[in-house]
């Protein structure tokens, strides 16, 4: 089995999100850089656990992204990653991204391409799917289990209401939500070997954007909360029937 | 030329993030000069002409049996060759959970400039560029687009529904050569209460709730206002809720009409998944919670002792 986890590099929950160069960058200055959560907790741990339980298995890691995306690779390793991959670009738009991912999924015959659901800054939920597209492979998005066994795996996504339960023959690409494996913290025995791992950079096929971004804004903040007495909770209740119109 | 939009009937009914992806393809379609036309795969019970009435003039309806499971590699397939067919400009889904797997397979099928969860009609003078929610909700991007054909999904509750008169015509088309490898083995529908992705109307509970014993009062308000029940993140990894109804910047992002959040603090991270939120209601025993900062209105009060109340006086109004 071999599984390549695609990971992606984003700011912490807790950045603070403003903007430069005339609003068309992330003011990255001070920022701590995290690996995006559902690349981390559900991708990457899943992957981790069927490697554990066949010893066999290869787990690759692929990234996008400049030399400053190391430190996030070198901690996907130390998680239990077996070789990181970084395609040195910096990519302007998913379809760039998942061209060059998927230029690297081809070369190494991968049984399953994990990516978490979405990145937690561009939210876009598009990469995973594309890779896919590229591939010709079949792809389940939104999953929160998957198992794999004789060629075919199965995979519970979520659906309006409910979860479904799919089988497909491997190839595949999955794109991993909560519910697929628990976080985990590198021990320190992962943290050492990953200084050793392989770590290697290619560089990125000549493949064109076909979007950018041209402009970032921050939402308008609210007038302010309007505060009710605790004693009367009824007036709460009349102002949502009466003023905001919403019950 | 046309746009058109991607229905998703893969559960047996037409969702509302459908038709609202069917009004903006339809008032998309009126700004670029082009016709309103959908695209529908899989058999379907109910009378297709019927989504005239959000603006779509002709329905392409491709009926093949296994077309019913949904599958990302062949539905993309078959969208494709409709939107060939109809000389799309643009092609439009729903950001749903199936919309935003099947819409990115598009763009590259398409060789497609691609916006997800869109939350605007685009500006088309002298370019296209269009709106969508980044940072987990912190913060908007404008995505201009060069190509000649794009694919948007467009953000569930962010784009009103607007119904007119008119019937679409009903083309049958037969799906090109193929067939899907994904197998449906099991389905699990929790049945009764609103998926809270597309509810209108939310109530949630955090950690101030002190245990899973009292969501009672949640689920009687959300059952009062027909509304989806969830929670913070605390709650769920506690085991308290189950995971689905975990809403933040790691859970669901959600953005109801009314988000009514009850013993919970507003860590930024919770901000993240509900300050799209139209109308934002704390309850909260803490004067000093974050979550008032980003409410419309709130009671600095005791759950415990504030929600049964609250919970009549939307008892009296109902029954009034």
């Amino acid at each position: 089995m071999r599984i390549l986890v695609c990971i992606s590099r984003t700011p912490d929950t807790t950045a603070k999100i403003a903007f430069t160069d005339n609003s068309t960058k992330f003011a990255s200055e001070g920022v701590q850089w995290i690996l995006n959560p559902y690349d981390e907790w559900y991708a990457l741990v899943r992957a981790i656990e069927m490697k554990e339980k066949d010893p066999a298995a290869v787990v690759h890691l692929v990234t996008v992204g400049p030399v400053e995306v190391e430190p996030v690779m070198r901690k996907a390793l130390a998680l239990g990653g077996d070789e990181a991959i970084r395609v040195d670009a910096v990519p302007a738009d998913a379809y760039q991204a998942a061209a060059m991912i998927a230029e690297v999924a081809r070369g190494g015959s991968y049984d399953l391409v994990l990516t978490g659901k979405e990145t937690i800054d561009q939210n876009g939920s598009s990469v995973g799917a594309m890779v896919a597209e590229f591939l010709d492979a079949d792809m389940v998005g939104m999953a929160v289990s998957l198992d794999c066994e004789g060629g075919v795996a199965r995979v519970t996504r979520e659906i309006e209401g409910g979860e479904e339960v799919c089988e497909v023959p491997l190839p595949l690409v999955v794109s991993c939500q909560k519910g697929m494996a628990e976080a985990r913290i590198p021990n320190m025995r992962g943290i050492m070997a990953a200084r050793t791992k392989p770590l290697r950079v290619l560089s990125p096929a000549g493949v064109p954007a076909l979007s950018e971004v041209v402009r970032y804004d921050l939402p308008a903040s609210k007038a302010g909360v309007r505060l009710v007495p605790a004693d009367r909770p009824e007036e709460l209740v009349r102002l949502l029937h009466e003023e905001a119109r919403i019950i | 030329m046309s746009v058109l939009t991607y229905v998703d009937v893969s559960e047996g009914v037409v969702r509302k993030s459908s038709l609202e992806a069917l009004c903006y393809g339809s008032q998309l379609a009126a700004r670029l000069g082009v016709a309103s036309e959908a695209v529908v795969l899989g058999g379907h019970p109910g009378d297709l002409s019927e989504l005239g009435v959000y603006g779509v003039t002709r329905v392409h309806h491709v009926s093949d049996a296994g077309l019913d499971v949904f599958d990302t590699r062949r539905h993309a397939v078959v969208v494709s060759a409709a939107a060939g067919a109809c000389g799309a400009v643009a092609v439009v889904l729903s950001h749903s959970l199936n919309g935003r797997a099947l819409g990115p397979r598009l763009a590259v099928r398409l060789r497609a400039g691609y916006a997800a969860g869109v939350i605007a009609l685009p500006e088309t003078e002298g370019g296209f560029r269009v709106r969508r929610n980044v940072f987990s909700g912190k913060a908007q991007s404008e995505i201009s687009i060069a190509t000649p054909i794009r694919v948007l999904t467009v953000q569930p509750n962010a784009f009103g529904l607007t119904r007119g008169e008119g019937r679409a015509e009903v083309v049958s088309m037969s799906a090109p050569e193929g067939a899907g490898r994904v197998r449906v083995v099991e389905t699990r529908r929790v049945t009764g209460t609103v998926p809270l992705g597309e509810a209108e109307r939310v109530v949630s509970g955090g950690r101030g709730l002190k245990g899973p014993e009292h969501w009672g009062m949640v689920e009687e308000l959300a059952e009062l206002l027909g509304a989806a029940t969830a929670c913070s993140r605390a709650v769920a990894d506690a085991h308290w809720r189950p995971h689905h109804e975990h809403v933040g910047q790691t859970g669901l992002a959600i953005a109801p009409n009314l988000y009514f959040a009850i013993g919970i603090s507003g860590a930024i991270q919770h901000l993240a998944g509900v300050n799209r939120s139209k109308v934002i209601v704390v309850v909260n025993k803490d004067p000093e919670a974050p979550f008032f900062k980003a409410a419309d209105y709130g009671i600095v009060g005791d759950a415990f002792e504030v929600m049964p109340k609250v919970i009549e006086a939307v008892r009296a109004l109902r029954a009034g």
